[in-house]
């Protein structure tokens, strides 16, 4: 549990940021909260012989509303995340499901930048990115572009990030008012990563489903966006039929692992019940 | 007198003697991180020590390439098994009566064994060493199933046993065969079996699990080359054990070895024996001159320090059709690991387990237990229990349930009609226990009328018919733990280690202002030594407890003791504290009696000091003969005040306790919540009910975590795949439930004071109640027995197995 020899650099701009990876090469790795990094080195499963600390970029900290939009700087925190009442009043699903990650103290230290940026398949920020169709803002020597968070996840840990490039910033257009909302998370307990865990944005007309995304969480390589899932309740009243065609619709794309958290067999199942249970509770707060 | 005189009850109160609920005098440093651990501890020019671990569970070890690592900056020497031989301490004899490699001898034989120790002027250039000694080995078949160990063709994993046809506990049927032991009547317990109108027959697991104390083991051991004298500041249950084994194994006088136990953060049964790390730290230190560290990290700790458990019970009752039992028995096949190094007293390969006829009048048993060596780690240490009584009481307490549900008697029902009765006491076992005191229908009769029993059983009714009608998909789980605890070993008749009889101590010395030190042979991990002890000196000889220092863990000034595990402080040591104030206040008298000018005969005691019967005025305080014992004894008398005790037990004690779980469970996540736990021990006298709720509290907080899905899990190669507390769980106070605590007391007839130890109890008692509320829910849809752990993918498949939620 002892880190192998690194530099440690902590530059002041995005700018540097960047001269620094495209000096440092491929044995550089830029360290934002660091709870997925300096575990791996604690393991010297990961030995990066320069680290770039992120800490030093005041421009990488803050949450605007843009117009329709919010935007959350890469190493705005996830305690900040829960501290801000922009947040709570266009993106209550944030609030939810930051309170569903580890313990306080991690979220004093844990990023949103890395949480979507590492693209590992069991963080919870990257699903609720593709169910709000959010984009990321990637930097590096070549300029910035933006990236639609549906097309960043390739397999486990395997992004559309290019070498020398950081994750600087994350877009997301708000839902419309009266939207419902809820992220499902199965967990062993505090601290775990999701078994299984659906999130839900939908609007409700008259009874019945007018619009619907659903994602999951550590039920794939990547998260998934769950289409057809969405596409069974539109329409309809959420009746036990609709509930299930969506489950199973949902279970169909579906390929976790088998690990300590249960067989494959157990966790496609419970993940068909977490999109059934954040349907029901996403519908009972739309208005 | 005046109004300034302290009233009776107001002296009793200023001593904070036995019944107070005193505040923990040493959570003083503790809660403001002023306590001294392990690594706390900084010499000068101390180097640091840390292992090349094998990733193999089995394999031939080649060879060991050690060039690479003995050019890291910092890396002074790396240790291998040829090393360790020119010491002749490349292997290490274990509690057991088995030896063990200190560092690959050749092969391992599970899977992050010690390899090489790697020696460096800190932690951080030892690790680079380590990352840089490359080991060449040659993969060997690997045995993780204990019940394919004595196969024919199952691979030998113990080549340094060849021809060896017998062991310590005598003779050895297969090359992985280990011992068997047998206790009972075979022929009248099978002969109860033919007449039986009823009988179960279940295989009941105890898996493997691991006490994982958030402090790991760690030593620092510094050699002083001039005077020939080794100095070890460790995590150590058993400083004077640990000081004995040394001496033994490293061929040092005892008197120039200075073991030293600081505070320690939990032991659980993990700090009792000897591990590789202390014998290489020791070993470095020697070699280089230089102090030498070595603090296992948690992944060391959990896949190769002891485990515990990891017991296969299969298990029959005989009982006649109106519920009484007949007939017990019992066979357990045992997987110990690669080496055979259970804590155990050496006589008792399989502990206590012989208390598995637990709180229960069977007139006849028989058990035979079955020890075999697998490529797991080594271990089988008594965690938060007595020696193998948490599986005894898991075995027995699970197996009434499934007694209950063949006769279709209410498992509570079945357990008041079996209980020993109050004047059976002391009660002869058939496999051979006297049970001092108990009575166990007054602690069951309690407990349900506390939890409102019959009402839960009509709500259970109800739900499992809402159940059965689809109106929910939740379903309730009420299990009960009534437990017989077996704890305090030991009396030198049966109990020793390594052939030190299992005595406990204590030295009592009393300074001129009424003030004192007592010194014990024990060491708290947690338990509190340094306030309840105190107030066991308070109560009997009159000295407030605030006045008496308790100090553990110092072999140069403690006396002689077998150390703090299996719940045996109290129940031994205890007693020697009581021991040795008596003998303070028998010479106390006779300073009073000289003092007041009256015979010793006149004279009774009063709270704090002595008085003249029928003269309440004229008396003397312990304060004022502490004084008078540094100034004016008697003719002929010597000076001071000081005692000290060794305590040989008559017998064990036999706490015990009736809980209670109320579960419950939604059959498609399989995801349970604890509603109420309801826990009535009796652990005889009790010392300090606040700590005695705290112990409680800890213990039924492991046996949750125990039940409900902690365990040490290896895959078929023999990779422990549950190595971090990522995957081994460790519940938070977030998953904790509440707990409710309850009390009887029985005291102990044999016991100086009466009291039986209760650390342990919670757990002992709380894994049952668990697991057979889990058990109990499922059983209306059919279910007999389902394995712990139960964590929510197992309660899925579970319900899935039985029917109840759709594939």
């Amino acid at each position: 549990m002892i880190p192998g020899p690194f530099d440690y650099h902590r530059p002041a701009s995005v700018g540097d940021a960047i001269k620094l990876l495209a000096d440092l090469g491929d044995e550089a790795r830029p360290l934002a909260g660091g709870h997925s990094l300096l575990p791996m080195m604690k393991l010297r499963l990961a030995t990066p012989a320069h680290l770039i600390d992120l800490h030093g970029i005041a421009g990488l900290k803050g949450i605007c509303r843009e117009g329709d939009r919010i935007a959350i700087g890469a190493m705005t925190t996830q305690a900040e995340l829960l501290a801000s009442n922009d947040i709570g009043e266009a993106l209550p699903i944030l609030h939810e499901t930051a309170l569903l990650i580890a313990d306080p103290q991690v979220r004093y230290r844990g990023t949103i930048g890395g949480n979507v940026a590492n693209g590992d398949p069991g963080n919870d920020m990257p699903a609720l990115m593709l169910a709000l169709d959010a984009t990321y803002r990637l930097e590096g020597p070549n300029g910035a572009r933006e990236v639609p968070a549906r097309e960043f996840y390739q397999g486990a840990y395997f992004t559309a990030l290019e070498p020398g490039e950081i994750l600087t910033g994350v877009s997301i257009p708000v839902p419309p008012a009266g939207h419902g909302y809820a992220y499902e998370k199965l967990k062993r307990k505090v601290g775990d990563y999701a078994t299984a865990a659906a999130g839900v944005v939908l609007t409700m007309a008259a009874g019945k489903v007018a619009s619907c995304v659903i994602s999951l969480t550590n039920l794939h390589e990547t998260p998934l966006l769950a289409s057809d899932a969405a596409n069974a309740v539109i329409g309809t009243t959420l009746d036990d039929a609709a509930l299930k065609a969506a489950a199973n619709a949902a279970r169909a794309i579906m390929q976790p692992a088998s690990d300590a958290r249960g067989p494959a067999e157990y966790r496609i199942h419970v993940g068909g019940i977490m999109v059934m249970r954040a349907l029901q509770r996403a519908a009972s707060r739309a208005k | 007198m005046n109004d300034l005189t302290p009233t009776r009850e107001q002296r009793e109160a200023a001593l904070e003697g036995m019944g107070c609920r005193r505040k923990r005098v040493e959570d003083i440093r503790f809660t403001q991180g002023k306590g001294n651990y392990v690594d706390d501890v900084k010499l000068p020019g101390m180097l640091h020590g840390d292992f090349v671990r094998s990733p193999h569970a089995h394999a031939r070890v080649k060879a060991i390439h050690t060039e690479e690592a003995l050019k890291v900056p910092g890396v002074l020497a790396v240790i291998t098994a040829e090393t360790l031989k020119t010491v002749n301490l490349a292997w290490m004899p274990t509690l057991a009566g088995d030896v063990q490699m200190v560092l690959a001898d050749g092969k391992v034989l599970f899977q992050n064994q010690e390899v090489a120790f790697v020696v460096a002027t800190d932690r951080y250039a030892a690790d680079d060493g380590v990352s840089k000694v490359v080991v060449d080995y040659e993969p060997l078949p690997v045995l993780v199933d204990p019940f394919k160990a004595m196969d024919p063709d199952a691979p030998v994993l113990r080549e340094d046993l060849a021809g060896k046809t017998s062991g310590a506990h005598g003779p050895r049927k297969h090359h992985n065969h280990i011992f068997e032991w047998t206790v009972g009547d075979k022929d009248l317990t099978d002969a109860a079996f033919k007449k039986a109108d009823v009988t179960i027959k279940e295989m009941i697991s105890y898996h493997r699990t691991h006490p994982s104390p958030l402090e790991t083991c760690q030593c620092v051991c510094s050699f002083d080359k001039v005077k020939g004298e080794l100095t070890i500041w460790g995590t150590f249950q058993a400083p004077h054990v640990i000081r004995t084994v040394v001496s033994l194994i490293a061929k040092l006088p005892e008197q120039k070895i200075h073991v030293i136990a600081p505070d320690i953060g939990g032991g659980f049964g993990n700090k009792v024996g000897a591990y590789p790390g202390y014998i290489c730290a020791a070993v470095a230190s020697i070699v280089t001159g230089k102090p030498v560290k070595w603090v296992e990290d948690r992944i060391e700790n959990l896949t190769a320090t002891a485990f515990a458990r990891d017991y296969h019970m299969t298990t029959e009752i005989a009982a006649t059709k109106d519920g009484k039992v007949t007939g017990l028995r019992v066979h357990v096949l045992a997987d110990h690991g690669g080496f055979d190094a259970c804590a155990d007293p050496s006589k008792w390969p399989a502990g206590f387990f012989n208390i598995v006829t637990g709180s229960y009048d069977f007139p006849v048993a028989h058990l035979a237990v079955d020890g075999v060596y697998t490529n797991k780690a080594p271990g089988g240490v008594a965690y938060r229990c007595s020696f193998r009584v948490t599986e005894a009481a898991y075995c027995i307490e699970r197996a009434m349930d499934i007694l209950a549900q063949k006769l279709g008697m209410d498992p509570a029902e079945l357990r008041l009609k079996n209980f020993i009765k109050p004047e059976q006491f002391p009660y002869h076992s058939a496999l051979g226990w006297e049970y001092d005191s108990g009575d166990y229908h007054t602690a069951m009769r309690k407990m349900m009328e506390s939890v409102d029993y019959a009402g839960l059983r009509k709500e259970q009714a109800e739900k499992r018919a809402a159940f059965k009608r689809g109106e929910t998909r939740e379903i309730m789980g009420i299990g009960i733990g009534f437990f017989t605890e077996i704890v305090g070993a030991g009396p030198s008749k049966n109990c020793d280690i390594l052939g030190i009889a299992m005595f406990d101590s204590c030295e009592i010395r009393l300074h001129p202002t009424g003030a004192g030190i007592a010194r014990m042979g024990t060491k708290s991990q947690g338990q509190g030594h340094e306030t309840t002890w105190a107030q066991i000196i308070a109560s009997e000889i009159g000295i407030p407890a605030d006045n008496i220092m308790v100090e553990e863990g110092n072999t140069d000034t403690a006396p002689y003791g077998l150390g703090t595990y299996g719940s045996r402080s109290t129940p031994v040591a205890g007693a020697a504290i009581a021991m040795a104030a008596r003998k303070i206040k028998a010479k106390a008298q006779m300073i009073a009696a000289y003092k007041l000018e009256v015979h010793e005969d006149d004279l009774e005691w009063d709270i704090d000091g002595f008085r003249v019967k029928g003269l309440p005025e004229k008396a003397m305080s312990m304060k004022d003969i502490c004084w008078a014992a540094y100034n004016s004894v008697p003719p002929g008398m010597e000076p001071g005040l000081e005692a000290v005790s060794y305590y040989d037990p008559p017998n064990m004690t036999y706490p015990f306790g009736a809980y209670l779980c109320v579960m419950d469970i939604d059959v498609d996540t399989g995801v349970y919540k604890v509603r109420r736990f309801y826990a009535l021990d009796d652990c005889g006298t009790r010392i300090n009910p606040m700590i005695i709720e705290g112990q409680v509290h800890g213990g039924l907080t492991e046996a949750f975590a125990i039940a409900m899905g902690q365990e040490i899990r290896y895959d078929s190669e023999g990779n422990v795949v549950t190595g971090s507390f990522m995957d081994f769980f460790m519940p938070t106070a977030v998953e904790t439930p509440h707990w409710e605590t309850d009390y009887t007391v029985t005291p102990s007839p044999h016991h100086p004071i009466g009291a039986k130890g209760v650390g342990e109890s919670p757990n002992v008692g709380g894994v049952p109640a668990f697991s057979n509320a889990v058990n109990d829910a499922f059983s209306f849809l059919g279910a007999t027995h389902i394995q712990m752990p139960h964590d929510f993918w197992r309660n899925w498949q579970a319900a899935k197995n039985l029917g109840v939620v759709a594939a």
